[in-house]
């Protein structure tokens, strides 16, 4: 991530009185100050950290793009094509190549990529439908939607010097409030002011009612900010754990144990892309069936 | 430069999740990419798949239901096979016996004949042996008087023919 230009400009600040007070401000900064206390650190002949460097956003071309990453990160406007529109677009092209392009033989006896598809549909459509019933069967193309684009975008965040678009909070509290409003606008449309009902516990004593009432309203708030968090942070966590082994690496003593580290790791992650998926995935179906049946 | 650069690191500072600037470029694509994604399996692909599915499975069942026809066809051309065996079988056990009904009886009836054809000759045989026996004792009887008549007239002596027949056939049944 050092480069030279930006370490002879930062160099020219560093060499003047207060050069160590400023190298020691840059440690853990963004991308300018990091090559900055890089340089400090090389210096100083010890490892260079900077695991949450791979989440910066930036764009696909021009300084500080993808291309130049040494340069400083330009504004960003909303309408800019960046790492992120680059590795959504992979994830789109993926569930195409899959969903489309695997079964465009609509064969009896299907070809690998097909069956793969169909497992896919297989196993989303019974999640729906054993955890919603059968009328929820209506919304399992939104479902699908949602579980095949955080699995690929979590799976493909994991070729290495890529970005993972689901490590960001941005991106997963889109889906987990889209999902939150969704399904509550849903309960309302549904079945009117009787969706009310999913916070009054029948079944309580009459005196304890208000209190859970109380309690499974926060809970029902909390929601969408505990179903995006959860995502980020898995995929945040793994991929950050996995920048710090690998700049272990650096040391030759510790370097074979950091590689089998990573590795260890790497497997783990890809568990956790398939699992954060699938549970995403199950409890949008779980929030989904209190909006279909809200008594309880 | 450098001011450009510490302006940039106190931006930049801390996660890059946290940094709001990047949201609304996130926000946007976002929402591009589910759409489309959402757009190709609502309106391309899960048609699709689930159309395979119900024809595999339609043709699976229609396979199924061909198979149970086949394999009772089977067991009726079975049990047609067995009762044919069987008949087979009780139709070989009466030719079998009736050829041994008839040999036996073709048996008896040679047996019988070749009984009375032993008979017959066994009492003609006896016939001659009575026959023989009798002639054989005439023809003592007529030797021995001839004897007698010869031992006589070498005596010197002659007699009555008549005398020594009668003398001869008195010896004889003593």
């Amino acid at each position: 991530m050092a480069s030279h230009t930006a370490t002879e400009t930062t160099e020219a600040v560093t060499h003047g009185a207060d050069g160590a007070v400023m190298s020691a401000d840059a440690v853990g900064a963004g991308d300018a100050a990091v090559a900055h206390g890089a340089d400090a650190a090389h210096d100083a002949g010890g490892l260079v950290f900077h695991p949450l460097d791979q989440f910066i956003v930036r764009p696909i071309f021009g300084d500080g793009g993808i291309f130049h990453p040494s340069m400083p990160v330009p504004p960003i406007h909303w309408y800019t094509p960046t790492n992120v529109t680059l590795w959504l677009a992979l994830a789109v092209l993926c569930v195409v190549l899959l969903f489309v392009v695997g079964s465009r033989g609509r064969a009896t006896i299907p070809s690998r990529v097909q069956s793969v598809g169909e497992l896919f549909y297989g196993f989303t459509h019974k999640m729906v439908e054993d955890v919603c019933g059968k009328e929820g069967l209506k919304y399992f193309p939104y479902v699908m939607t949602l579980f095949v684009f955080i699995l690929f975008a979590n799976f493909l965040g994991l070729i290495p010097m890529s970005f993972a678009t689901t490590s960001h909070i941005a991106v997963t509290a889109v889906l987990g409030f889209g999902v939150f409003f969704g399904v509550t606008i849903l309960g309302f449309v549904l079945n009117g002011p009787s969706f009310l009902k999913l916070f009054w516990m029948s079944e309580a004593p009459l005196f304890l009612r208000p209190i859970i009432a109380i309690i499974e309203l926060i809970s029902y708030f909390v929601r969408p900010v505990s179903h995006s968090v959860r995502l980020a942070g898995n995929i945040t966590a793994g991929h950050a754990v996995m920048k710090v082994f690998a700049a272990f690496a650096g040391l030759a003593i510790v370097s074979p144990l950091s590689v089998v580290a990573i590795t260890a790791i790497y497997g783990l992650e890809v568990l956790v892309a398939g699992i954060q998926a699938y549970v995403f995935a199950i409890l949008t179906c779980v929030y989904l069936k209190d909006a279909l049946h809200p008594a309880h | 430069m450098a001011t450009e650069n510490v302006v940039a690191q106190e931006v930049e500072s801390g996660m890059p999740q946290l940094d709001f600037s990047t949201f609304p470029n996130q926000i946007f694509w976002l929402l591009i990419a589910l759409v489309v994604i959402y757009l190709v399996l609502s309106r391309i692909a899960l048609p699709r798949i689930s159309g395979v599915l119900a024809e595999r499975s339609g043709t699976i069942s229609n396979d199924l239901a061909a198979a149970e026809d086949l394999k009772l066809r089977a067991t009726e051309a079975e049990a047609v096979y067995e009762k044919a065996l069987a008949d087979a079988r009780i139709e070989s056990n009466r030719i079998a016996d009736q050829a041994r009904v008839a040999a036996q009886a073709d048996l008896d009836a040679a047996m019988a004949d070749a009984d009375q054809k032993i008979a017959a000759q066994t009492a003609d045989a006896e016939a001659n042996i009575a026959e023989i026996r009798a002639s054989a004792t005439e023809n003592v009887a007529i030797v021995a008087k001839d004897v007698a008549e010869a031992l006589v007239a070498a005596m010197g002596s002659s007699a009555d023919q008549a005398t020594i027949d009668a003398a001869v056939t008195d010896r004889m049944k003593g």
